[in-house]
């Protein structure tokens, strides 16, 4: 209330300085952010371990029905039974992708974030790496656990080398990738429940919709709607033949074309965010 | 040093901002006000690259927000204290926001202590009050010890303590040569708080001055005079004399006048002179609040009416009695409705034009007769509305 008419002569820009040295922000600074953030909510332990139990539970349960039943699984090994788990626990994933960045939204924190960390871009690549390297150790601990149980359960061809990978390394990367995609769509739908409805929508629909198309002149649709479903796609990481008809993608094919969506996703998600307003 | 240069924001037909210049200057305190909705918060938000500007730009120490290599270390924020995600801790939640600009992990324990957390820090800030929030919000700002602050509304639900805190907690961070830019609805906190003001309407720049001048030059300091009532002569007399002498008489609705642009003293002599006794002769000074008001009464948006409850009231039955009450006829009152602060309302606004006007002495107000008040006050003043739209 002293300020005198006219204002005395303004100390220079930058009149105090801080004693905590200033350095230039990186990623590095982000991911830890992130990855403070991420282990602090409960969704994240909530929604994980629910993944974990359903991919224990259904894995073990179904490898024990096909124990019990002698155990005839063709000319297949025991892996393929793995898929049975990985389909409840990817929405599980899906919803945990959603949250990482929608539940910012919802709750307003994008704003402070961002204020803290003008570069958008930044902030969803740490969100990015953070969450796939968090989903793909957990599902890769779990899918291993699983396939060596079913393997030891029940009675089957002896798995070789490339389908084990695929049913871990695989199948981890195939459910974050899955999450990428989710987390794309929920930075594009900017809203959680809207989010994940589209990503359960995306997940089960197209299936759904192809059991119901008995006209034969729906015939190509129906395939098409077999072979590129999500759920198929899982089943299709698990085979090194295309398991619906002669076309369409097997083994890693099926994770590369996950990766193609989910790059078109993110790429969208990076595009909005850099130009929308918060 | 924030710099905003022609900063205009559109959200399709709305023009939230307009043509706004102006500077934020290290060293002092600079309030920010305005009437709900005219562009505060949206000037809040461009300054700190969170909305993009359809036009002009804003920087701070000459850089555009987005660009600044380590943007906590040189602006801190609060804009909005619930901006937090409830599930995580106070703790947490402020360490994400340090590790962003690699400030050191001791510092969140440090600022908790500054703001008065330290009990709550493993608490969810779901659970928090109003004012632990806010509390909670100004340590984000305050975490990356920045040159730069922005405060939007920083006391809102603070008890007297906090509110005092605040104030020290500003004019201390000011007094370090810090820029220190707040905007607040609570015109008695920031007469106590701010040196400087940049006052905006309608998206656009009202007054941009020291407070004292603002005050001076927004309000007209007027003298309350009543005659006996007992003598109704004597009052219109005197309201004679002092229009004839210079002065702008008003009646209020008890009898009492004011009178603007005499001196106390010649009022007195006036009154000697015309042989009329007086029963008060008070000076009335104008306050912050009088003086915003006063600027920004044209550009208010949102207007309260009265709540008649017209539909729920029984039809009055006759000889009853209770609710019903026989319809009143509504006596006009004498002084305009927005005539409690400080008359008469500014002919035009001198200020709206010119950003940086003369420091002009409390000149008496050259003022339009009171009856031409009431009309000039629900009249949007056309130089700040039509090119906004």
């Amino acid at each position: 209330m002293t300020a005198p008419t006219p204002t005395p002569t303004p100390p220079p820009p930058y009149g105090y300085v801080s004693p905590i040295p200033v350095r230039r922000a990186h990623l590095g600074d982000a991911l830890a952010s992130e990855w403070t953030k991420i282990r602090s909510v409960r969704s994240t332990v909530w929604t994980l371990g629910t993944m974990v139990l359903l991919m224990l539970v259904i894995g073990l349960g179904v490898a024990a029905i096909a124990a019990g039943e002698g155990g005839n699984m063709g000319e297949e090994s025991a892996l393929p039974l793995g898929f049975f788990g990985m389909l409840p626990a990817s929405i599980c994933v899906i919803t945990l992708g959603v949250l990482t960045i929608s539940s910012e939204y919802g709750t307003g924190m994008i704003r402070t974030t961002l204020t803290a960390c003008p570069s958008r871009a930044r902030v969803l690549t740490a969100k990015a790496i953070v969450f796939f390297l968090l989903v793909f150790t957990v599902t890769l601990v779990v899918a291993f656990v699983v396939a060596t149980a079913q393997v030891a359960m029940v009675e089957a061809a002896e798995p070789t080398g490339a389908e084990w990978a695929r049913a871990t390394v695989g199948a981890a990367g195939f459910m974050a990738v899955l999450g990428l995609l989710s987390m794309g769509v929920g930075a594009l739908v900017r809203h959680s429940a809207g989010a994940i409805t589209v990503m359960i929508g995306v997940l089960l629909l197209p299936l759904v919709a192809a059991l119901f198309m008995f006209a034969p002149a729906l015939k190509g649709v129906q395939e098409a709607l077999f072979t590129y479903s999500v759920p198929s796609q899982m089943i299709a990481l698990y085979s090194a033949q295309p398991p619906f008809g002669d076309s369409g993608p097997a083994g890693w094919e099926a994770l590369f074309t996950l990766v193609g969506v989910a790059a078109v996703a993110v790429g969208g998600a990076y595009a909005l965010l850099n130009s929308r307003d918060v | 040093m924030i710099e905003a240069v022609g900063l205009t924001k559109r959200y399709g037909a709305k023009t939230a901002v307009y043509n706004l210049s102006f500077q934020v200057r290290p060293g002092v305190v600079t309030g920010f006000l305005g009437p709900n909705g005219s562009g505060k918060s949206t000037t809040m938000r461009m300054i700190l690259g969170l909305d993009a500007p359809t036009s002009g730009r804003v920087t701070i120490g000459g850089h555009p927000f987005r660009q600044l290599p380590n943007a906590p270390r040189q602006v801190g924020a609060l804009l909005d204290a619930k901006a937090v995600h409830g599930g995580r801790s106070a703790r947490n939640h402020l360490l994400s926001l340090a590790q962003l600009a690699g400030i050191p992990a001791r510092r969140v324990d440090e600022v908790l202590g500054v703001v008065g957390l330290q009990d709550v820090t493993k608490r969810r800030s779901k659970g928090f009050s109003l004012g632990m929030g806010q509390r909670l919000g100004i340590a984000a700002a305050l975490l990356g010890d920045p040159q730069v602050l922005l405060f939007d509304e920083p006391v809102n639900g603070l008890d007297p303590e906090g509110i005092l805190w605040v104030r020290n907690l500003m004019k201390k961070l000011a007094a370090e040569g810090r820029t220190v830019f707040v905007s607040s609805h609570l015109m008695s906190e920031m007469a106590l708080t701010a040196d400087h003001l940049i006052v905006i309407g309608r998206g656009q720049l009202l007054a941009d001055m020291p407070v004292k001048q603002f005050i001076s030059a927004n309000s007209a300091d007027f003298a309350r005079v009543r005659t006996p009532d007992t003598e109704p002569g004597q009052r219109e007399k005197l309201s004679g004399v002092l229009a004839e002498a210079g002065g702008q008489v008003l009646s209020e609705t008890d009898g009492a006048l004011r009178v603007t642009g005499l001196p106390l003293s010649r009022i007195s002599d006036l009154a000697h002179g015309a042989d009329v006794r007086l029963w008060e002769l008070s000076p009335h000074q104008a306050s912050l609040e009088e003086a915003y008001m006063r600027l920004t009464q044209g550009a208010v948006d949102y207007r309260s009416s009265d709540d008649k409850l017209a539909h729920l009231q029984a039809p009055p039955q006759p000889g009853q009695p209770g609710y019903g009450l026989p319809p009143q006829p509504v006596v006009p009152a004498d002084v305009p409705q927005q005539g409690w602060y400080a008359p008469p309302p500014p002919g035009q606004n001198p200020y709206a034009a010119a950003p940086q006007p003369p420091a002009a002495a409390p000149a008496p107000p050259q003022a339009p007769p009171p009856s031409a008040a009431p009309q000039q006050s629900l009249q949007k003043p056309s130089d700040t509305t039509e090119d906004a739209r």
